[in-house]
């Protein structure tokens, strides 16, 4: 069985800083490697490039901007992701509709800074619009068929093909954009040096200050989920009710107000994850494809029903995209599937699962 | 599970077991099939080309590969969503291989090297996506199978040196052999209606076969059966090899029915109407495919027009299909096949205690 915690957080607590020495201690090898190559990260992105390893691998800052558009994607994948998996690990339904909740949260936020200006706002509005959406399909749907999972993803996907008809003709086929505001606007200064100039000045790496901004946004609602899982009592009914829902009902908790409860906050977070991606790249016909199939590489490589896996492998799979345009650009989603594949071979259940 | 109940061993006939010898009684039982059988053949001789390319073609071609679905999910138990996209490498291997009007990316190869080592590569792939997923079960393959699905679009879709990209292959043409020109619409009608009714008959044997029973036992209880001796995972694997051969087989069909393949042969909305296709005809018995295709053709061709007729927008047809598949999933989880079971049951209770 999946969970959206695991055993290593309680082992953690326990022993404190001591596992870390003693998994060095048992695996001083792996540790090495493990060290080399964090150093050898290090020195790829701080130091400057010396000129034969840039003749070899190309521009330090084609290859930065890579890592950081990955790493920045990361956090738009973990925002989809997580919801997905919050609503498998708990509810056992794989929300085939996902991505039409993503680009229909993305529609929303558009409409409200149109209306409004307000690019902040629009978060509220995309939110509220997919957990409403998300509600009504627990309470309708799924709420009668519970425990058919088949049966279930079959009535997502119909939902998808609706859905993602039906904002066709409201919103057209055309890609939309949603404005940067001004206030984030622009790029800024990184203490990382790109180049150094044949006069000694040192050139250092620009970066979109929104990318950094939601990134940085990502990893508090990520820190924020795991608190609130690990350490309030929703989030202890939410866990007992992973591991034995039924149990969770005996005991006199009302598991269904808990699963409309944790649809509309998956959804919600879905709807807000498609402002995010208006802002990063652009809202169209297909995006909500592209969206379903990250949350499902990232849920599969990450571990289904894991919170910190989908962190994981949100961050994998958006830097193997990233660097894969880059490097070998006519066959970057084989890397992608690569990684899926050399999980699935080695871990079925994925990085952090639990069968 | 609900699967289970459908795929009992009906007879599609309604006629009772009659005196007059084996014979009699084997034509009365599969009436309706050896009707519809005939009805095929002599198809061409009062449609049109328009009938026979569009509606009957289509018909067909989108009923083998669903048939493949089909198979795994009915008696595999496994709802495989990469069986469009294992048709879809078929596909493109056929345009690689042979003549296309790309001469930079195609070989040219003639059409007997170039279509069994399509169906090769294809049915490679199929088991492949087979063994990946052949451990998990239920859900997890779906989201496996449709990961796989949509990777392989976004990869037709950007790589240019084999695939060509977003443009694909055009001009593929059907062979020629025997003196006949197997583009042609009547002859083309005759080779899928050959391979389609081909199919039909193996899914039936297979199913029936020990490996189809083994199959069946597996989907019902895999551990039951891994207790008694059979691997599982091989069982799996083997079906979604099977299974690949008949999608590998439509997918070429296709291409040389369309005489072109681009991503959006293969992309999402493909590989889920191929589902709906599946589910609305029901994976209760291999007829079912068909009749899901030719209702999701019928749609396709005509519910423009029926939109319009009835003050709707005609571009809704997605949304048609939708709802469709819903109300389905919802009311009737073993399909139209489901539908006409109960229905013949219903019928045939009522008939019985008339008679009594």
């Amino acid at each position: 069985m999946a969970t959206i915690f695991d055993n290593e957080q309680r082992t953690e607590t326990a022993t404190g800083g001591d596992a870390f020495g003693r998994w060095i201690g048992r695996h001083p090898v792996w540790a090495l490697i493990i060290a080399v190559a964090v150093i050898f990260v290090l020195w790829l992105v701080l130091a400057p490039w010396p000129a034969g390893f840039e003749q070899v691998f190309g521009k330090k800052l084609i290859f930065i901007n890579a890592l950081f558009n990955g790493i920045t994607l990361g956090g738009l994948y973990f925002l989809v992701a997580a919801g997905f998996t919050l609503i498998f690990g708990l509810m056992r339904n794989v929300n085939l509709a996902h991505g039409s909740l993503y680009l229909f949260g993305g529609y929303m936020g558009y409409e409200a800074t149109q209306w409004t200006g307000s690019w902040l706002f629009s978060y509220v509005i995309a939110f509220l619009s997919c957990a409403v959406v998300g509600v009504a399909m627990q309470f309708f749907i799924f709420r009668r068929m519970e425990g058919q999972d088949l049966r279930q993803t079959l009535v997502t996907l119909g939902l998808s093909i609706v859905f993602s008809d039906l904002m066709v003709w409201v919103w057209g086929g055309n890609a939309i954009q949603i404005d940067t505001p001004d206030y984030l606007d622009g790029p800024v200064g990184m203490p990382i040096v790109v180049f150094v100039k044949s006069n000694g000045e040192a050139f250092y790496l620009h970066y979109p200050a929104v990318r950094l901004v939601i990134f940085a946004a990502a990893v508090v609602i990520g820190v924020g989920m795991w608190l609130a899982l690990n350490r309030t009592r929703i989030g202890v009914m939410i866990r007992a009710g992973v591991d034995d829902r039924d149990m969770l009902s005996v005991l006199g908790y009302r598991v269904q107000l808990l699963f409309v409860v944790v649809f509309a906050f998956g959804a919600g977070l879905a709807g807000m994850a498609g402002i995010v991606g208006g802002t990063f790249q652009s809202l169209s016909l297909g995006e909500d494809s592209h969206f379903l199939l990250a949350s499902l590489v990232v849920v599969i490589v990450g571990g289904m029903g894991s919170i910190p896996g989908a962190a994981i492998g949100a961050l994998i799979i958006a830097l193997s995209e990233q660097i894969g345009t880059v490097y070998f650009q006519n066959y970057s989603t084989v890397l992608s599937f690569l990684i899926m594949v050399i999980v699935l071979a080695l871990r079925p259940q994925g990085l952090l699962g639990r069968r | 599970m609900a699967l289970a109940e459908t795929t009992r061993e009906t007879p599609l006939g309604v006629g009772e077991a009659q005196r007059g010898g084996e014979f009699g009684r084997w034509v009365s039982r599969h009436a309706l099939i050896l009707l519809l059988g005939v009805f095929m053949m002599i198809f061409p001789a009062i449609a049109n080309d328009f009938f026979l390319r569009q509606i009957a073609g289509w018909t067909m071609i989108l009923g083998m590969i669903a048939l493949s679905l089909m198979f795994l999910g009915g008696y595999g138990g496994m709802v495989s969503l990469a069986q469009m996209t294992v048709a879809g490498v078929a596909g493109y291997m056929i345009a690689v291989l042979g003549v296309s009007s790309l001469p930079k990316v195609s070989f040219f190869w003639p059409w007997w090297v170039a279509a069994p080592l399509a169906i090769v590569i294809a049915v490679a792939f199929g088991t492949l996506a087979g063994a990946l997923s052949a451990r998990t079960e239920g859900i997890y393959t779906i989201m496996i199978t449709l990961a796989l699905a949509t990777s392989f679009f976004y990869l037709a879709l950007q790589n240019w040196p084999i695939f060509n990209g977003f443009n694909g292959f055009t001009t593929i043409p059907a062979p020629h052999f025997f003196g006949v020109k197997w583009g042609d619409p009547v002859p083309l009608y005759y080779m899928i209606l050959f391979f389609a009714a081909l199919s039909y008959v193996v899914v039936l044997y297979v199913s029936r076969s020990p490996f189809g029973l083994a199959l069946q036992g597996v989907r019902d209880n895999p551990r039951r059966m891994e207790a008694i001796g059979y691997n599982v995972t091989a069982h799996r694997i083997a079906a979604y090899a099977f299974a690949a051969v008949i999608a590998a087989i439509g997918g070429i069909l296709l291409v040389w029915q369309n005489n072109q393949i681009s991503p959006f042969s293969v992309d999402v909305a493909v590989v889920i109407n191929l589902l709906v296709i599946a589910v609305v005809g029901g994976l209760g018995h291999p007829i079912g495919p068909f009749i899901g295709a030719f209702i999701y053709v019928m749609l396709r061709t005509f519910a423009l027009d029926a939109l319009v007729a009835v003050g709707l927008d005609g571009r809704r047809f997605q949304t048609l299909i939708g709802l469709g598949f819903l109300v389905i999933v919802l009311f009737s989880p073993d399909g139209v096949v489901g539908l006409w079971r109960r229905w013949v049951t219903r019928v045939g209770a009522t008939n019985g205690r008339s008679g009594r």
